[in-house]
């Protein structure tokens, strides 16, 4: 069984099999270059405080929305335009993490930044992306207790 | 105080303009260098020809908490074919902070003939210049460095206790936040593990960023700066001063304005900073 949900796990496999580290590095920037901004009719500036990601470098907000088959979808702001591992590492989730359950969001595993970006991101830098996902595991585990609400 | 910069910076050579760089993109007596905080940066496009030096994974040891040692540098020049006569230009994102940083080591190792493109990165893109993804390549060369000589730029913990026993100068170029004590890391940046918060006995606090004009990355003028540092902290061109702040990367920044700038003549910077202090067991702190 791997370790991350299969697509996420395709990423972090295809980045294992790059010897040459300015390779990774386009490989990492490509997602950059894809990254969107979270559209206007999702959410719209100012946005709200607990959106933002604690302790990102980059300034990131992360707002997920559920669809109606029960799955989620997120979306993300960098405020920083250089932050460029930031923009990665969102666009590798929207890519990869789409579609997926609450209940499979909350069981990926943090150590996935550092799979991806390796043992040379400093802790600082570590500490801010996880907070990405962290972010989107908090709203995942909301949705959950809504719904066991739900059935109460 | 009377202001002693006469209007100009103490070293005005070392810095040069984005007009500079941009007309000598292609010379071979120079390596222009980009450092940034994130190092996918330089990545997603940088300056022609200019060479990429990671300060997490280039200049650091990569197993106990040191710069890489003589043989380590030797190496790195080696790789992008340059010798001491080359000179090297610094820029980076931050408004030049890791630039300062990676200048502040290399000045370790005595490469003298370094110089910063003022306003970095912000500036030149600000410009509308050009970026490319090209990765250049250069023949490698045979550098061969001084051994790394660091009492003059910078202090250890050790250092620091006697600078406080003397009552010298020390900078603290923290937010005001970390200064006091409020929080142990800069405003949405992680805290990277110190225990205790505040401040070394008797610092003041000047944070990097006052150095800088934000529209546009640039040093302030020399009489700002004076302003700042010769007026407002009584600082003679004679003090011994020490600058430190999280991890030593922004005081090498406030290192660079007061050495080469305002022509302080001795100026160290405290690398161990504050996640070596806000850890060291008995170690004194004011809040």
């Amino acid at each position: 069984m791997s370790k991350f949900p299969d697509k996420l796990q395709k990423v972090v496999d295809e980045l294992s099999g790059i010897t040459d580290e300015n390779e990774k590095m386009e490989y990492l920037i490509g997602f950059a270059e894809r990254f969107k901004e979270v559209p206007a009719e999702i959410e719209q500036k100012p946005y709200p405080p607990d959106v933002r990601v604690p302790f990102c470098e980059s300034g990131a907000s992360v707002f997920t929305r559920m669809n109606d088959d029960g799955t989620l979808k997120f979306y993300f702001s960098i405020d920083n335009p250089q932050g460029i591992s930031a923009q990665a590492m969102a666009t590798i989730f929207e890519e990869t993490l789409e579609g997926l359950k609450p209940e499979e969001i909350v069981k990926i595993p943090v150590d996935v930044v550092y799979d991806i970006f390796g043992s040379s991101l400093s802790m600082g830098k570590n500490l801010g992306l996880t907070g990405i996902l962290l972010m989107m595991q908090r709203d995942a585990k909301k949705y959950i207790e809504e719904k066991s609400e739900v059935r109460d | 105080m009377a202001d002693t910069t006469n209007g100009k910076y103490a070293n005005p050579d070392v810095l040069v303009t984005t007009e500079w760089v941009s007309a000598h993109l292609n010379d071979p007596d120079l390596r222009i260098i980009e450092s940034n905080e994130d190092r996918l940066l330089y990545f997603s496009g940088h300056i022609k020809n200019a060479i990429h030096i990671d300060w997490a994974t280039d200049l650091n040891d990569q197993i106990k908490r040191d710069y890489i040692n003589k043989e380590q540098f030797e190496k790195l020049m080696s790789r992008f074919g340059i010798t001491p006569e080359t000179t090297l230009i610094f820029y980076g994102d931050k408004n030049n902070w890791w630039a300062c940083y990676a200048f502040w080591v290399f000045q370790l190792f005595g490469h003298k003939n370094a110089k910063v493109m003022n306003g970095g990165r912000l500036k030149w893109q600000k410009e509308g210049r050009e970026f490319t993804k090209e990765i250049p390549e250069f023949k490698p060369s045979d550098y061969k460095a001084q051994e790394r000589y660091e009492r003059e730029i910078r202090a250890m913990r050790d250092d620091v206790m006697i600078h406080i026993f003397n009552k010298r100068a020390l900078i603290d170029v923290r937010s005001l936040e970390e200064y006091t004590g409020q929080r142990l890391h800069m405003p949405d940046y992680p805290n990277e593990g110190a225990l205790r918060g505040g401040h070394i006995p008797g610092a003041k606090n000047v944070p990097w960023s006052t150095a800088v004009n934000a529209e546009d990355g640039t040093f302030k003028s020399a009489e700002e700066l004076y302003d700042i540092y010769g007026r407002k902290l009584s600082l003679k061109l004679q003090d011994d001063i020490v600058t430190y702040c999280r991890i030593g990367e922004r005081s090498s920044h406030t290192w660079f304005v007061l050495t080469y700038l305002l022509g302080y003549q001795k100026v160290r910077n405290y690398d161990g900073s504050w996640t070596e202090w806000g850890n060291l067991v008995n170690a004194p702190i004011e809040k």
